[in-house]
């Protein structure tokens, strides 16, 4: 014990257990406040059901928080980040691991773990196509139906996200009977094989029998597209889908995934952290820091003109082929402390540019063009002119 | 004293395939299959390659810490494989590797400082009285704190993970380090921070390197000289700058096409190679990449290439060079 108390003084990742038996019996009076609202047995209707703010989007962030009730204390994993997705675009997110970027998609799907994980504020209106709907405030049982059929996700790691024990038919299977139940059979599997064809599957009789551990990766990993295909969704969440292939399985699995978004004509959101996949990739891009949108805007504008310190230091420490630097750029120091944020600038002290204004509050976002939007106070007008002298 | 500190000539690891209850012996994989290259002192080479296609089992073997099956390696003109138990201790202490993956290559049990300290009790590199002192420099010079030596590897992040990793490979003093994948599982920020270390680790030291890696961009970056393996074999080797510039197998060509370009103007001209790495169980006939080669010809599926000098030490293995 006294250990810890020592330590305590010196690093704030150490708390007593005295304190932190405190935290988690106020967090469940927290958690559990929202659990009882979550698991109400008639959820009004109204309630969820929105208008979006502007009707060619497909999904709206419109000030999303979400955060984890830890024992050490409360972790803003997502922190007041908007953003729309416009119908049939590609919007990149990047960021550092950490920075909150999974969970932000987590929170569009309702798979934030709970009870720890909550919305706590904000919310994201997706458009399911007849009806407009806040993904937060949605009873479970409604958000089954949407999850996998308007909604789908391709995960990372396509080792683990397949059942190893099912033949790779019956998983895709299942997909489609589960959003269609008046469909039989022999229309499933039929749906199931041209959906396997779709994703470039030369052999998908074949492969309709095999199980996971026969395929290689960039195999399994059209797998997972044509099940998040399958029910001809809305959007498609592609969280680091090609970050555990090779390059040049990585080149196809894209090649692929931008073939599909012009024959379906659906919105990808595309998290990365591979500046060359964004740049191939996204119509629009969104840099995440530490849970804060830092800066976002069009493709173009973010990789000809970076705003954000962090963007441009992001840029600067990626190797390019073909352009020898002698030594790498890297961002000093390290992503703050989740758990006790500094109120100014989260990248104040790693920043190189800093001003003398960067001490006060966090900077608000800064617009530069209709699409531009930067979180720097460097881009402030009345300093604007300073940092030009 | 030779110039060359590590010398692979015709190096073969077979892995055989066992099945049933007796475990009979029903084929191999040819994992690394007559692999020739020399490494000069203070120099980095790299391996580059698609995932299966031998890179890791080059280095492992090259460490001895897989016996070869054939051919021989050379590490200051001796023979690695045929050292006895007692000279092999000695040169371990002279050969280390990092490991891709910082998270499973760390003991959970024992503290950071012992990590990186008990190779270096084991083999009674430094006198007693020196040995902290040792610890600490080697710590500091790896981007450590002194006191995290009572930390174990569950409070550190990844990057410093990898940091821990290097410390153990450098607190032996070694002239040549395998790095197998060593910023593959990093963010970019914190990659660009190791690959700094390395080189200033380089300078320092004066190591060697063998940097395998399937990030080319990384590869161009760091090595002096590049490798690139397809199926077990070297299709391509030459200086980063030759390979680079001037790809010539087609193989090479395909990879550097497959690579995402951080500019949204960039003009997309990409070789997308069709199919998967064929099963190095039963790699194709004649030359292995024919399968998936845009300028395949006859003799391509008959005959395998040989190796040909296009100058400057830049050799190619494919029949479109032939004259």
């Amino acid at each position: 014990m006294a250990i810890f108390i020592k330590n305590g003084a010196k690093d704030a990742n150490y708390i007593s257990a005295k304190e932190s038996r405190r935290i988690s019996k106020e967090n469940r009076k927290i958690t559990n406040g929202y659990e009882k609202k979550r698991n109400r047995k008639v959820i009004p209707k109204a309630e969820y059901v929105t208008k979006m703010k502007n009707p060619n989007n497909v999904v709206e962030f419109d000030n999303l928080h979400t955060y984890f009730f830890s024992d050490v204390g409360v972790v803003k994993s997502v922190n007041g980040v908007s953003f729309d997705i416009p119908k049939g675009k590609t919007v990149g997110v990047v960021g550092e691991s950490g920075c909150g970027k999974s969970v932000t998609s987590l929170s569009l799907m309702q798979l934030v773990q709970r009870p720890q994980g909550q919305v706590v504020e904000g919310a994201i209106r997706f458009n399911t196509g007849n009806e407009v709907v806040d993904v937060t405030k949605m009873p479970t049982a409604k958000m089954q139906k949407l999850r996998g059929n308007k909604l789908s996700m391709i995960f990372q790691e396509p080792m683990t996200s397949l059942n190893p024990v099912f033949r790779i038919g019956l998983q895709v299977d299942e997909v489609i009977a589960l959003h269609y139940p008046q469909m039989n059979k022999e229309d499933i599997k039929k749906r199931t094989i041209e959906m396997l064809e779709l994703v470039g599957i030369a052999n998908s009789e074949g492969v309709y029998k095999m199980y996971p551990h026969e395929l290689s990766g960039g195999m399994r990993q059209r797998v997972m597209i044509a099940m998040g295909l399958a029910c001809d969704p809305e959007l498609i969440i592609a969280d680091e889908p090609t970050t555990a292939l090779d390059v040049t399985i990585q080149a196809q699995i894209l090649d692929l995934l931008r073939d599909l978004k012009v024959r379906i004509n659906s919105s990808i959101m595309l998290i990365t952290h591979d500046l060359g996949v964004i740049a191939e990739m996204a119509d629009y891009v969104v840099v995440m820091y530490a849970g804060r949108i830092v800066e976002k805007g069009t493709v173009a504008e973010i990789f000809s003109n970076p705003c954000h310190p962090y963007t441009i230091g992001l840029m600067n420490s990626k190797p390019a082929v073909g352009k020898k630097v002698g030594r790498l750029y890297s961002i000093p120091g390290k992503v703050p402390n989740p758990i006790n944020m500094p109120d100014y600038c989260y990248f104040k002290d790693r920043c190189e540019m800093c001003l003398e204004v960067c001490a006060g509050i966090y900077p608000e976002l800064v617009q530069l063009s209709p699409t531009h939007f930067v979180s720097c106070y460097r881009h402030y007008d009345i300093f604007r002119e300073e940092d030009k002298g | 004293m030779a110039d060359n500190i590590i010398e692979v000539k015709h190096l073969k690891k077979y892995f055989p395939i066992k099945s049933g209850p007796l475990g009979k012996r029903k084929g191999t994989v040819k994992a690394v299959d007559d692999v020739s290259f020399t490494i000069k002192k203070g120099t980095t080479m790299g391996l580059v390659g698609e995932s299966g296609c031998g890179k890791s089992t080059t280095g492992r073997t090259i460490l001895r810490l897989l016996d070869k099956t054939e051919g021989e390696v050379l590490f200051y003109e001796k023979e690695v494989h045929s050292l006895h138990k007692k000279e092999l201790r000695e040169l371990r202490t002279k050969m280390q590797i990092i490991f891709q993956d910082p998270y499973s290559s760390l003991s959970p049990r024992l503290p950071v400082g012992e990590i990186i300290g008990e190779a270096v009790k084991e083999h009674n590199l430094v006198p007693k009285d020196k040995y902290e002192e040792h610890l600490n420099r080697i710590m500091l010079s790896c981007g450590l704190q002194v006191y995290h030596k009572d930390r174990y590897p569950h409070e550190f992040s990844g990057g410093q993970r990898q940091r821990i990793c290097i410390a153990r490979a450098l607190a032996l003093n070694p002239e040549f380090i395998v790095c197998d994948e060593p910023v593959s599982a990093l963010d970019v920020s914190i990659q660009a921070q190791i690959i700094n270390l390395l080189e200033d680790l380089q300078a320092e030291y004066g190591l060697t390197y063998l940097f395998i890696s399937h990030d080319l961009s990384v590869v161009e970056h760091i090595c002096d000289t590049v490798g690139v393996m397809y199926l077990g074999g070297l299709v391509e080797m030459g200086s980063t700058e030759d390979i680079f510039s001037n790809p010539l197998h087609p193989y090479t060509k395909a990879l550097f096409s497959a690579i995402p370009v951080p500019d949204p103007l960039a003009k997309l001209n990409r070789i997308v190679l069709k199919g998967n790495i064929p099963s190095p169980a039963n790699p194709p006939k004649g030359c292995k990449f024919h399968t998936r080669c845009r300028e395949c010809m006859e003799i391509c599926k008959t005959k395998a290439p040989n190796e040909k000098n296009m100058g400057n030490g830049h050799m190619v293995s494919c029949h479109l060079y032939d004259k």
